[in-house]
């Protein structure tokens, strides 16, 4: 592990203590929060005992519908927009204040229309995810050199194979950067929207053990969210630098 | 054409194209599901001059106002440190870009444990939305400086806050405006978030009693306002924020 490798995990492992020390020294109560290592016992508790695996997989398979419809969508807009120039400055003012705009406010909205079900939230996660990607596609495509698509012109490619072996390598790294940013609005549209109103989910339990001071519950499985997360931001920053130094942008 | 012109024309097309949309799923869902612009629009202005209004609004602004000061000034503080230190900002940018990603809805109870309900738990709650774009924009433009600036600042022998004074922050200055852009608002859908699950008072509050009495109307006027206030000053800032581009291109 690098030199910062070790000292991130030095504050980590430094806040744990901090935060276990205030817990058992009474600073931090218990009905506030419990000592680091009782969450770690409730977690694995929580794990084993197997009661929360049908919101997981709830939230999980909502946020991958959320997302894949955000991914195809988006990259199929920013392809097409990217055509028409027209269409796209118009649009550009609504991408620009696209995220000012807290998309949760159209929840109750969509639950009107759509009852209380799983497609409410999977809107919330999609409307949060797509315009990201679409902004990300048009980068990516606006920054494809315009010398390799000469160079395929020459070397008279078809528009197909234009498209797969010259444009989308060139504008790669930009559209990951989209795929992780719709990832994390995915997971956050869908558990923001369980956590407001919702029949099940992760999100829905954590605010359902919270009006009922029910702590074992409720940290295990904000930890898990957590730990999920940055998880799957690491992961995916790691593709996105890989590409980019491939591309010798970095 | 010039430029402005464009830009105006584009701005009222896509209003009326947004307009038209909301009229067409009005007549698609019906009356139970939504309001018309024209009835919402006729709510929004009967709201507005409700006695009750502008306590709520005000409510709203100050939480939104306090998050907003602290998200600055957490936000600068900590970009310019972590711009100066390298071994620091390497260390915690990560951390920092991490939490980014974390639905900071989940965080809320520990908040609300912590704060109490109210004000400080709302505030907390926009500081923590606002404060990480602010803190990673003002980074990266710290690190960014051009070397040949800072080594004209200490062949000048500037003293570390002059630096900052005459070097850094102007030099930054445009990229640590989108991070306040930014900034802004995250900090304002985090107040409003907070409003929405644990406040008595301030739009989120109006919000969660519309849907609590299934008031269509209600909804979609106080959503129609928080996005127009959202959006009219987002369209300020990145006018704002395209100046500053521009005249740092031309200027460097």
């Amino acid at each position: 592990m690098s030199r910062v490798g070790w000292y991130r995990l030095a504050i980590v492992l430094a806040a744990l203590a901090a935060l276990e020390a205030l817990s058992l020294s009474g600073v931090i109560d218990r009905i506030t929060m419990q000592a680091p290592h009782l969450i770690v016992r409730d977690f694995f508790r929580l794990i084993v005992s197997g009661r929360m695996n049908a919101a997981i997989v709830k939230t999980l398979r909502n946020t991958l519908l959320a997302l894949s419809l955000a991914l195809s969508v988006g990259v199929v807009a920013g392809v097409l927009l990217h055509r028409a120039r027209g269409l796209r400055e118009t649009l550009d003012p609504l991408f620009a204040t696209y995220y000012a705009v807290p998309v949760f406010a159209f929840y109750p909205f969509f639950i009107v229309v759509f009852g209380l079900g799983d497609l409410p939230q999977i809107l919330i996660g999609f409307m949060l995810g797509v315009v990201a990607m679409i902004v990300n596609t048009l980068n990516g495509l606006d920054r494809v050199p315009a010398v390799l698509l000469k160079t395929a012109r020459s070397l008279k490619l078809s528009a197909a194979q234009t498209a797969l072996r010259v444009t989308l390598p060139a504008a790669a790294p930009y559209i990951v950067t989209g795929v992780k940013l719709a990832v994390a609005y995915a997971f956050i549209g869908v558990i923001g929207s369980e956590f407001i109103l919702s029949r099940g989910g992760i999100g829905y339990e954590i605010s359902f053990s919270y009006t009922n001071f029910d702590n074992a519950t409720m940290y295990p499985l904000i930890v898990l969210i957590l730990l999920a997360s940055i998880a799957i931001n690491a992961g995916l920053s790691r593709w996105e630098l890989s590409l980019l130094e491939r591309r010798g942008l970095r | 054409m010039s430029a402005r012109w464009r830009g105006w024309r584009n701005a009222l097309l896509l209003i009326a194209a947004l307009l038209a949309i909301w009229q067409a799923l009005y007549g698609w869902v019906g009356e139970a599901a939504l309001a018309s612009p024209l009835a919402t629009l006729r709510y929004t202005v009967r709201m507005i001059s409700s006695e009750d209004f502008a306590g709520h609004v005000y409510d709203t602004m100050r939480a939104f106002a306090i998050a907003f000061a602290f998200s600055v000034a957490i936000g600068l503080a900590t970009g310019f440190w972590l711009g100066f230190q390298r071994v620091a900002g390497d260390t915690l940018e990560p951390m920092v870009v991490a939490v980014y990603a974390v639905p900071k809805l989940t965080l809320y109870p520990i908040l609300l444990l912590a704060f109490g309900l109210g004000l400080s738990a709302k505030v907390a709650f926009g500081v923590i939305h606002g404060v990480i774009p602010i803190i990673v924009f003002t980074l990266s433009a710290v690190r960014n400086t051009k070397p040949i600036l800072l080594k004209t600042g200490r062949v000048l022998g500037l003293s570390p806050g002059e630096m900052v004074r005459w070097i850094l922050f102007p030099a930054a200055v445009p990229e640590i405006f989108t991070g306040l852009r930014v900034g802004f608002s995250l900090t304002l859908i985090g107040t409003l978030l907070a409003e929405m699950f644990a406040s008595q008072r301030g739009l989120g509050y109006l919000l969660m009693t519309g849907i609590g009495l299934h008031n269509v109307e209600e909804i979609l006027s106080v959503t129609l306002l928080i996005v127009v206030f959202a959006a009219v000053v987002s369209v300020l800032l990145l006018r704002i924020d395209h100046r500053l581009h521009r005249g740092a291109a031309s200027g460097a």
